[in-house]
């Protein structure tokens, strides 16, 4: 549990961050969204200590940041940056071992721990862990700062726009890994970034920053359907609210056990949005969906999606 | 090993042992000086021998080198700290002051002081070879990426292991040019000494040039410009493997 409260930053005799109060449960992903300059990766750096808060306080687990030795405390949280910042005099294996060495971990126990996040990542292990970083892509690169922040194992995951500076397509990979990983490892992840989709798709607890302040925040569902201010509604896109919602809700929810017709069925866990996609592809206005077990046990229709 | 680095060390080797042989057969170049300049007696510079003028040489440079490395890599260093930067600029202007002032005057100065031979000509060495080395281990601080330093705060490194592990070892091949830099030109600047009495490879030069002996003027020279390209030649070996270990 990461909490803040009422924490204020002043830089240069502006408010940066103004009164934000904020409790991230364990094993939760919080994205924290705005756009530049709306506090959000000020917040996150207070977190780790990078930054000191003019005023407020921020508990880890019940105790006070700023009791902790800084460097006590950022061993224990991982964190990465958009622009990656591997040390580039270190080879790939070096780089995810940074951590793990300061804590004095055994040199086998290291080895084997740079060779299972290697694999987490999906770069394999006898190819990449010699390499350097300016042998490697952008994408890869990041993989490796992810790998290298996940190494010690750390409960709480701070990332500050990781994926903002790679192409589209790269990012999305890496941000539907990362939420696999946040499922398997029950990480309590905080995460700036300035794509409410992203931050729809895959937080539990979206916070929306506006001018230093928290407009708004609370589940994907909950934003989407009551936006608090007119911020909130232009910055998730009013004009495409309905279709955000789709993305949100899960099939599970709008299934009609009984009516079952043929096809390829859904997973209930699949959105809306994925069953709308198919109803237009397969040109019919109802698609099967199979239970947990994998049997078809229902569908849904076209007005189920309106409900 | 690549063709470029193998000519580079081809170059290296030949320059040095092209100066070992200068050093050690100069005496049976005397019937060459002889022919050239029958009027000078004797043809071969003779007080001391060219070996033993050249290890009080290399010596001297060596050591005025090394307190300039110190001295450089000491305030380099704070000077980048958050504690020091105020004293950035001033460091800045000190060098280039200490550059400025030509070495003899450092020697004038020096002598009434320190008195006559070895101090005075390694006081003046290690003012003029400060400079290029203390600009090169701040612009070899400042040239590693925020992005590196700010990951490396984020792990958990402490501000001494920050200096260490990440900013000294991207320095290294920045603060090796600038070394490079002043031994070269201290090898030249290090005769000089000589006028106050220091032995350097600048004593048969000076007892050249006092006597009128041209010979004495050319045998030194040739021993230091010999000397300087080989240690140039040396610096680029050893920042070239830096660089490929750093690749």
């Amino acid at each position: 549990m990461i909490e803040l409260q009422d924490v204020v930053r002043d830089y240069g005799g502006r408010r940066v961050v103004d009164r934000v109060s904020l409790a991230i449960p364990e094993g939760a992903f919080c994205a924290l969204v705005g756009s530049s300059g709306a506090g959000k990766s000020t917040t996150l750096k207070m977190i780790n200590r990078l930054l000191a808060p003019t005023a407020g306080r921020i508990r880890i687990g019940g105790e006070d940041v700023s009791t902790l030795a800084p460097e006590t405390l950022r061993r224990s949280i991982g964190y990465v940056i958009q622009s990656v910042g591997l040390f580039p005099h270190w080879t790939v294996a070096d780089n995810i071992a940074t951590v793990p060495r300061l804590l004095a971990w055994p040199r086998p126990r290291i080895a084997a721990r740079v060779a299972e996040l290697l694999e987490l990542l999906r770069l394999d292990p006898g190819t990449y862990r010699d390499k350097y970083p300016h042998e490697l892509s952008g994408g890869q690169q990041q993989r490796v700062g992810v790998a290298r922040a996940l190494a010690a194992d750390p409960g709480i995951l701070l990332m500050d726009e990781p994926f903002g500076a790679l192409d589209p397509i790269t990012r999305g990979a890496l941000e539907s890994e990362l939420g696999l990983i946040q499922q398997q490892a029950r990480k309590t992840i905080v995460f700036v970034t300035h794509d409410i989709d992203m931050a729809l798709r895959l937080a539990d607890l979206v916070v929306i920053m506006h001018e230093g302040r928290i407009a708004q925040q609370g589940t994907p569902l909950e934003v989407l359907e009551h936006p608090a201010d007119d911020f909130v509604r232009a910055f998730i896109g009013s004009d495409e609210i309905g279709l955000k919602l789709l993305t949100v809700r899960r099939v599970g929810d709008r299934v009609r056990p009984g009516i079952v017709v043929s096809g390829d069925p859904l997973a209930p866990a699949a959105t809306l949005t994925e069953a709308l996609s198919q109803m237009v592809v397969r040109r019919t206005d109802r698609i099967p969906v199979r239970d947990p077990s994998g049997a078809v046990t229902g569908s849904v229709g076209l007005s189920d999606l309106l409900r | 090993m690549s063709v470029r680095q193998n000519r580079g060390m081809v170059a290296l080797i030949g320059t040095a042992a092209a100066l070992a042989l200068l050093l050690f057969l100069m005496p049976a170049l005397g019937p060459l000086f002889a022919w050239g300049f029958p009027d000078v007696e004797p043809p071969i510079y003779r007080f001391a021998s060219f070996p033993q003028v050249f290890l009080a040489h290399l010596t001297i440079v060596a050591a005025s080198s090394l307190a300039s490395i110190a001295a450089a890599l000491l305030l380099g260093v704070f000077v980048t700290r958050p504690a020091g930067r105020e004293f950035r600029a001033l460091l800045g202007a000190l060098a280039a002051i200490g550059q400025s002032i030509p070495p003899v005057a450092v020697l004038a100065i020096a002598v009434p002081v320190l008195g006559y031979g070895l101090w005075p000509t390694f006081l003046a060495l290690a003012i003029y070879g400060f400079l290029p080395i203390v600009a090169n281990v701040i612009a070899g601080i400042e040239s590693v990426p925020v992005a590196v330093r700010e990951a490396a705060e984020g792990m958990g490194f402490s501000p001494f292991q920050i200096l260490r592990s990440v900013e000294l070892p991207l320095a290294l091949p920045v603060i090796l040019a600038g070394v490079r830099t002043s031994v070269v030109i201290n090898i030249g600047t290090a005769t000089i000494g000589s006028t106050v009495g220091a032995v350097t490879l600048g004593t048969p030069i000076i007892s050249g040039l006092v006597g009128d002996k041209l010979p004495y003027v050319i045998e030194g020279a040739s021993v230091v410009a010999l000397f300087a390209i080989a240690a140039d030649l040396g610096f680029e070996q050893i920042g070239r493997r830096l660089r490929v270990r750093a690749e």
